[in-house]
Parts: structure tokens; C-alpha cells; sequence
């Protein structure tokens, strides 16, 4: 994995998101109310809105064009949409957010 | 944790139906057995005499096949019936001595149909009308006899004749009453079916009742002798003349029964740990045999069941449609009407078509139709919900289309359409695909409908007519509750009023604590809830409550209208639509610089930045030196004026500044919905005052207020309130009035809706008879402005808030 440091969790807003730039479009990190971070392509499966955009509710965030609800650890749309935003792995160290872009080579 | 146990007796409709709402409720409290003693799966029971008539097939109409049962860990008995419940052990034995233990028992062991006390009533060819084995007994009896005779001319009564009819059958329908269908039609509608019905072949005997059944000789019915001393051959004889609730087992229970097993407003028996729904309860001395109300019970019981204590049944109103293909009939509520209340009628003997109303104190409470039954979901709508009808009286009888509804070709009527005909334009969605989900995955209402098809999710202008829609293929099954009585969302049971209720009684004023307070069953809520609690706690507390930028949504918290690429849209306020030359300058230079794509005129006599990147926003506001205009939020939008008194040769007020005086009050202002103004100088009426939130209309002697105008998805022309003599009044009056709305509307619910959920009256007495609280109201709103800055400059001077705008800078991120 190839790890990169993003930014402070405090510079994500509690059930924020901030967008970074990835080499293929915008990356969404969203911060729960948990505490917890997730990633994810920041194009909507449906329009592709910008999913950072969005309201963040439990594990998931409604996107902001039409509401689809799509859950942030899969990158799944909820049922009975239908539909996938890529997911990216993202993790917390020492109050830190890391992102690692490497499985992006898989998913192409 | 273990499991607690959960035992149904009875496999029916209004039973699984309980656990079906149980398991969304609360999928793992229970361990669930089901004994039923027919040796079917759950099926549709109204749809019976579909397949009698041979339009439908008995796997069509089964409702949950044994898988769904299995799915959901359901120990399914079936052909297994109980006969004892021992309430000491909490235990119940069945016909073929199997036992199960229960926390909580469910009874729903339905009703039986009423066999006459005759002589003959045990011979063979006997039979009611109920369940699956009947309907084959008389499928079976059909293909080898003649003659017919149904006892009873009721619905059940009248579809067993119907069918028997089309299977080639000699039909003579007896019936004690004066007319068919007594209980659900007047004599007039029950004579034009019987019309109907003789015209297709059936025999009538009316007033008569059955005295004894005759024998062949060889134990099977031959004929009927009737109380007149006639008699008719009968080779079949089907009894329809009511239905019992089965209660023997609960009696012997010692459950408290009469005519039903009675249960509470939460469907609780006299044992607590005991509850019944469907036709064997008798909830406030009524026992429902239609399906729409048994589902309310049900949905009541699994609140109860899955330990919520929230909901409460209060006993419904019901509406009946006759499931004869090719006769329309509709009834519900009061349709004989008597003391008190008054009736419109509309009769057309010779085209077949009769509609009365039942109006009381200008409510509508009863409505039969016969032959044209398009609007019965639309009188069910209004009696349900109990609308003043006064104003509209004239043009009730002629339907919802009578009253008016642009935006649809004037195809509201559901029932004309063709399956291709597009219902929702917004989505795409016709008429076809529709009624496919709502039968294919069995919706009942139109929140369900919307999250398959996705049509009304976008504008809402064709809700109705999906309403429709749905009410035509479910009938009375359909719910369609108005929204004074839906939970906001999934997160809650509570409704619009009640979280609103709650906020004011228990001094909530912060998220995080109002959900607690009111058990939010969701940690943080969901995308529908958030926006509107967020509302509700800061109009209710003006600064007190915190505002949560993260419970609105993007346009509101970025302060900008997110377009469909992700870039957003810029108006800057210009007060009541004037402007200056130096403004104009700063916006042409803030639109090259920031290479802005589209300058568009707006509506609201403003002027559209389009296609603004997220990150420019703060510096877009700073160059521009203009406030916000707020195109992006719930709150006011604008105040669009005509030149008035002082340019203008017809001109009687000074217009302008009257709308420049209003929207520099209600700057900043938050609403249920979006809230717009208009000033216009004369009654030419240029700023077409008649379509807005709060129109004014400058006259020679003073203003004239109008209300509840909308020129958006539906075109309201917007409701005389009053006419005041001076600028100042304009100004009391109408900030009384917005914060009378803001107060009592619901969450996007524009003022329009408002008003005709409360009435025009309830807003006269409120503003313009109370002087004391029209003033209160008015140093309310002032009250709550007074926190309001604008948001514009407030982002732009905390770099804090910068952040939501900024993309973190990542460096060279590495293709790896």
C-alpha cells in the first residue's frame, strides 16, 4: 500500500467531507460521526454529482443532485437504486488521514 | 441476548402483514411461529373473485410464498390449527398436539362467513365464501350443474354471482335489503347496479328471505324455498350474508369478546402479553372486514410488538369498490347522510352515471359514485382529511379537475390513461411502469412508489396523480395519509407537529439532543430529517439554537445553487430589483475574471451567475461587494417590484419602495419553504402579486395583501387577506403573517399548502382579528432577524469556514 498523508481528521468537519485530487478526478473523504473516515470516488454512480457535497448520515451520504443514498463503505447506491462509486482505503493514524492509492491500478 | 417469542395463530393478510412491519421495525427481536390452519401460504384475499371470474390464477395472488417465510426465520405450521391457549404457561396446542411457547401471541384467526340457521344448511353444495377451497369448490361446481343461488346481496355476495355468471352459470342472488350493496350504496346506486348486474343475467330476489334448502334424495341441494312461498332450483348454494369474527379460541381463553375479541388502541387484548388485528378484533365496537384498515392495525401492532410505543389506532375510514370488471362503484365515509347534513347529487339514468356528496359543516364526509368513479380517491382524500370544502362547493361534484391542476395536459384523471402515457415528466416514468412496480412489489404507498420508480421524486407536481395511480391498482389497500399525520422520516414515528410540539415543550435547542429527547431511532438522523429539525429548532428558538450547517443541505451551506455539473450559481441580492451602474460594472468584471459561462436575467428581477467553481465562491462574493440573495435557501428569496408611483403614469403607490422596505426586513429570514414577494403600484398588477407568497397591490386608498399565491408547479392564484392604509401596516401585517407560517407550516411546505391545511380562517383570526397577536408575531419575526447577518460577508471574514470551500492541496499524489 502506498499510503498518503491527506490532512488532519480536525481539518474534515464532523459529518464533512473535503475533496483531494486524485490522478483519475476528485477523491471524497467523508469523517462519520464516529469518527470514522471513508473514500471515494466523488462522482455519484447515478449523474455523477459530487458525492462530498452531499448530507452524511450513519454510514452513508445522500447525494446532492437527486438524493441517492449511497453507502460509504461499499460505494454501493442503496436499494432499489442500483449502482457503484469507487471505494478507496483510508485510515486514521496519530490523528492523521491516510489515503492509499494504490488498488486504483486494479479497478481501471 | 435471547430471543424473545413471538407466536401468530393465523396465516392471513392482516397477521403477516403485522410481521412484516415487525421485521422492518425490529428485525431481531423476536423468534416468530406461525400456525395456520389452511394449508396455504399467505394470499390475497380480496383477490378471490379475480380468480372465481377467471381473470386471475391462484399463484398470482399468493402474497408470501414459503420462501419469504424461511428468509425470515419464520417456523412456518401450515394445515396446523390451535385449539387451546393456555395464558398460565403462555403456551398454545394445536389440532395435531404440536405446542409452542410465547413471550408475546398474536391473534389473527380472521372471521368465518355467517351460515343461515336453515334447514339444509349442512346438506352438500352448502358452501360460504372465504378461502381458496371454496373458490375451487365452486369452480369445480360450475363445470358440472346449473343452477346457482348466492344468499346475501352484498360485495362478497355480488362477486361470487358475478363469477359464477362467467362460468356459464344460472345465477339467483337472494337478499334480505331493499337494494344491493345497502351498506355501501344508496338506493339509487344500488339500483343502477342491479340494472347492470340483471343486464349481464343475474337474478334478483329482493326482500326475500331464504327459508329452508331441499335435498335431492341423495344428500346434495337441490332447491330453495324463500319466506314468499316460492321456491328456485339450486344446485349450489353459496351463503354471503356476513361475516363472524372467529373468536371461539379467545373466548375459551377467557379474552374478553363481543362480536370480536376487544382490543385497545394498541391493539392489545384484555392480557397484555396478548394482542389480535384483522377481522376477528373489535377495536371501539367496530370489527373492519376490508383490508386497508386491518393494515393500520397492523402497522400499529408491530410498533407495540417491536417495544416502540409510539403509534396509535383510532379506527378508520373506510372505502369500498366492488371487484366486478366492468361496473364501477366507489363509496366511503357517511354516503346515506341524515340530520345535518347536506347532499349533491348528480344523476344521468340513461348514460349510467350517479355521484352524491355528503357534505357537513362544510366538510365533505360521504361520497358515493356509480358509473364514474375517477375521483373517488380524490373525495376519499378530502373526507379523510377533513378539508373545508366551502369555497370549492360549486365544483365539487365535476371532480379534481374542476378545481384545476396545470402542468399535466389536463390528464389528472388516472384512470383515462394508457399505460404509455407519461406520468412524470421530470423522471420519465409512464403510466405502465407504474402500476408494474406497485403490482410486482406489492407498494402501497406513494414514498414506495417514488423510491422504485423514481417518479414524483423530482418536482412532486405529479404526486397526485401517482396517487391516483396507486389508489386504481391497490384500492382501498393504498395508504395515503395526509402529511399532518406521516412520521417525518424512517428515523421516527413522530409527525411534523408532534417533533415541532416537542421541540417548544421540552426547550430542545440543540440536534443531538432533540433526537435523543425523541428517541430517534438513527444516531444522526438521515438526509430528510436534518434539514427539517434543523428548522425547526432554530425558528423555534431564534438564538438560542445553534444552527447545523451540516444538516442543511449543500445549497444552503455553501450559499449557492449546486447546478447538475457540480459548479454552482451566484445572484447577488438587489433590493426589490433595482440596481446601479456601479454594481453592474462589478458584476461584468467578476464574470470575465472568473470566466463565469452563462449571465442570465432571473424571475425575481436579479441577475444569475451560472457555473461558478466551488473554490471561486468567497472570492466571487468579495469582488461582487453585493449581499446574498439567498436564490439557494429556504428563507425569502425575493421582492419584485414594478416602478409605481413614481415613474410609472398609472402608478398609485410608490411600489418600489415599499418591496425595497419589505426585503430589507426579512433579510436573512429561514422558512418552512421558500417564501417570494411582490410589490405591485396599481391593479394592472405588473409584479403579478397574485401569484406569490405575500402579494401586494398598491390601490388608490392604501394596499391590498394577498396570501398563498404560487407560480411554480401548480399556478395558486393567491387568497384575498386584507387591506390596510399605510406603508406600515404593509409591513405588520405581512411580517405577522410570514411568522405565522413559520411557526405553524411543516418543513417544506410552501405557503399555499399552509393555508389549506389550516384554512384561510384560522389565518384571519391569528393576524388581522388579534390586534395583540398580529403585533407579537411581528416583534417575534423581528426578534429572530435580529441574529441574521449575511452569510456572504460572514464566510468570506472567517477563514474557519474557509474550509468547506477549499480542495486540500495535495502534493503530486503519486500514480503508484
Amino acid at each position: 500500500m502506498n499510503w498518503l498523508d491527506i490532512c488532519a481528521l480536525d481539518e474534515i468537519n464532523v459529518l464533512g467531507a473535503r475533496i483531494v485530487a486524485g490522478p483519475r478526478g476528485d477523491i471524497a473523504i467523508f469523517r462519520t460521526a464516529r469518527d470514522e473516515v471513508f473514500a471515494l470516488d466523488d462522482r455519484c454512480p447515478h449523474k455523477g454529482g459530487p458525492l462530498s457535497q452531499g448530507l452524511i448520515y450513519g454510514k452513508r451520504v445522500a447525494c446532492p443532485l437527486h438524493n441517492w443514498q449511497i453507502d460509504l463503505e461499499s460505494g454501493e447506491a442503496l436499494e432499489p437504486d442500483v449502482g457503484c462509486s469507487h471505494k478507496y482505503p483510508v485510515k486514521i493514524e496519530g490523528g492523521r488521514v491516510l489515503l492509499a492509492l494504490k488498488s486504483l491500478k486494479d479497478c481501471a | 441476548m435471547e430471543k424473545l417469542k413471538l407466536v401468530m395463530i393465523g396465516n392471513g393478510m392482516a397477521g403477516v402483514r403485522t410481521l412484516e412491519e415487525l421485521l422492518k421495525l425490529a428485525p431481531d427481536l423476536y423468534e416468530i411461529a406461525v400456525f395456520g390452519a389452511e394449508p396455504h401460504p399467505n394470499y390475497n384475499r380480496i383477490l378471490l373473485s379475480p380468480v372465481l371470474a377467471g381473470e386471475q390464477t391462484f399463484e398470482e395472488i399468493v402474497l408470501n410464498d414459503l420462501d419469504w417465510y424461511r428468509d425470515n426465520g419464520i417456523d412456518l405450521r401450515l394445515g396446523c390449527k390451535v385449539v387451546d391457549i393456555d395464558r398460565e404457561n403462555r403456551r398454545v396446542t394445536a389440532s395435531d398436539g404440536s405446542q409452542a411457547e410465547y413471550d408475546r401471541l398474536l391473534v389473527a384467526t380472521g372471521s368465518s362467513p355467517f351460515i343461515l340457521p336453515i334447514p339444509g344448511k349442512d346438506l352438500q353444495g352448502v358452501i360460504g365464501y372465504r378461502d381458496i377451497a371454496d373458490t375451487r369448490a365452486m369452480m369445480e361446481t360450475a363445470r358440472s350443474h346449473r343452477h346457482a343461488l348466492v344468499i346475501g346481496g352484498g360485495l362478497l355476495g355480488l362477486e361470487a354471482a358475478n363469477g359464477l355468471r362467467l362460468r356459464g352459470m344460472e345465477v339467483t342472488v337472494v337478499h334480505l335489503g331493499d337494494w344491493l350493496l345497502d351498506r355501501q350504496l344508496d338506493r339509487t346506486a344500488g339500483k343502477l347496479l342491479q340494472n347492470a348486474l340483471e343486464a349481464r343475467g343475474i337474478k334478483f330476489r329482493l326482500n326475500t328471505n331464504t327459508a329452508a334448502l331441499l335435498d335431492d334424495g341423495q344428500g346434495r341441494v337441490a332447491s330453495a324455498h324463500f319466506s314468499d312461498g316460492e321456491e328456485c332450483p339450486a344446485d349450489l348454494v353459496v351463503m354471503a350474508a356476513g361475516i363472524r369474527p372467529n373468536v371461539e379460541l379467545a373466548e375459551r381463553a377467557g379474552l374478553a369478546c363481543d362480536r370480536g375479541i376487544r382490543v385497545d388502541d394498541y391493539l392489545r387484548t384484555a392480557d397484555p402479553a396478548i394482542y389480535a388485528v384483522g377481522e376477528c378484533a373489535n377495536h371501539r365496537g367496530i370489527a373492519y372486514g376490508l383490508v386497508a384498515p386491518l393494515f393500520e392495525q397492523a402497522r400499529v401492532c408491530a410498533d407495540h410488538l417491536a417495544r416502540l410505543g409510539n403509534a396509535r389506532y383510532e379506527g378508520s375510514v373506510t372505502s369500498t369498490k366492488l371487484k366486478v370488471t366492468g361496473i364501477d362503484l366507489f363509496s366511503a365515509g357517511d354516503f346515506m347522510g341524515g340530520e345535518g347534513t347536506e347532499t349533491i347529487t348528480f344523476s344521468d339514468p340513461i348514460g349510467g352515471v350517479y355521484k352524491k356528496l355528503v357534505v357537513k359543516d362544510d366538510v365533505l364526509v360521504g361520497a358515493c359514485l356509480y358509473g364514474d368513479t375517477a375521483d373517488g380517491g380524490w373525495y376519499f382524500r378530502q373526507i379523510r382529511e377533513q378539508h373545508n370544502v366551502a369555497e370549492i362547493r360549486d365544483l365539487l361534484m365535476f371532480g379534481e379537475n374542476a378545481i384545476g391542476d396545470a402542468g399535466h395536459q389536463g390528464q389528472d384523471k388516472a384512470m383515462a390513461m394508457s399505460d404509455e402515457m407519461e406520468v412524470c415528466g421530470c423522471n420519465g416514468v409512464c403510466k405502465g411502469t407504474i402500476v408494474k412496480a406497485i403490482r410486482e412489489n406489492g407498494l402501497l404507498s406513494v414514498d414506495e412508489v417514488k423510491k422504485h420508480t423514481k417518479a414524483a421524486s423530482s418536482c412532486g407536481s405529479c404526486a397526485r396523480l401517482v396517487e391516483q395511480i396507486l389508489i386504481n391498482t391497490v384500492g382501498g389497500a393504498a395508504d395515503v395519509k395526509p402529511k399532518s399525520e406521516k412520521p417525518v422520516c424512517g428515523c421516527t414515528d413522530l409527525n411534523h407537529g408532534q417533533v415541532r410540539q416537542a421541540i417548544r415543550e421540552q426547550r430542545l435547542t440543540g440536534m443531538g439532543e432533540a433526537m435523543k429527547a425523541m428517541e430517534w431511532r438513527s444516531p444522526d438522523g438521515c438526509a430528510t430529517c436534518r434539514p427539517a429539525l434543523n428548522y425547526y429548532l432554530i425558528s423555534t428558538w431564534p438564538g438560542e439554537a445553534k444552527d447545523d450547517p451540516q444538516s442543511r443541505l449543500i445549497n444552503e451551506r455553501a450559499h449557492a445553487n449546486i447546478q447538475k455539473d457540480g459548479t454552482y450559481s451566484v445572484v447577488p441580492r438587489m433590493w426589490g430589483g433595482v440596481t446601479s451602474p456601479a454594481e453592474l460594472r462589478r458584476i461584468a468584471d467578476v464574470a470575465e475574471k472568473y470566466k463565469v459561462p452563462m449571465v442570465k436575467v432571473t424571475g425575481g428581477q436579479r441577475i444569475d451567475l451560472l457555473g461558478v467553481k466551488k473554490e471561486d465562491l468567497p472570492n466571487v462574493w468579495r469582488e461582487l461587494g453585493m449581499p446574498s440573495g439567498h436564490a439557494y435557501g429556504k428563507s425569502i428569496r425575493t421582492v419584485k417590484t414594478c416602478v409605481g408611483s413614481e415613474f410609472c403614469r398609472f402608478g398609485t403607490q410608490n411600489s418600489t419602495q415599499m418591496g425595497i422596505d419589505l426585503e430589507h426586513a426579512l433579510f436573512g429570514m429561514w422558512s418552512p419553504h421558500k417564501v417570494k414577494l411582490a410589490v405591485s403600484g396599481c391593479p394592472r398588477n405588473c409584479a403579478e402579486s397574485g401569484i406569490k407568497d405575500v402579494g401586494v397591490i398598491g390601490v388608490d386608498s392604501g394596499w391590498e395583501i394577498y396570501i398563498g399565491g404560487n407560480g411554480g408547479i401548480k399556478t395558486e392564484a393567491g387568497e384575498f387577506f386584507v387591506k390596510v392604509g399605510s406603508a406600515g401596516e404593509v409591513m405588520e401585517y405581512s411580517l405577522a403573517f410570514l411568522q405565522l407560517y413559520r411557526e405553524e407550516a411543516f418543513y417544506l411546505e410552501r405557503t399555499v399548502h399552509y393555508l389549506h391545511r389550516v384554512g384561510l380562517e384560522h389565518i384571519r383570526q391569528a393576524v388581522l382579528e388579534d390586534g395583540e397577536r398580529r403585533k407579537a408575531l411581528h416583534q417575534r419575526l423581528l426578534f429572530a432577524l435580529s441574529f441574521e447577518q449575511d452569510p456572504w460577508q460572514q464566510q468570506i471574514g472567517n477563514p474557519a469556514l474557509k474550509k468547506e470551500f477549499e480542495r486540500i492541496p495535495v502534493r503530486e499524489t503519486e500514480t503508484a
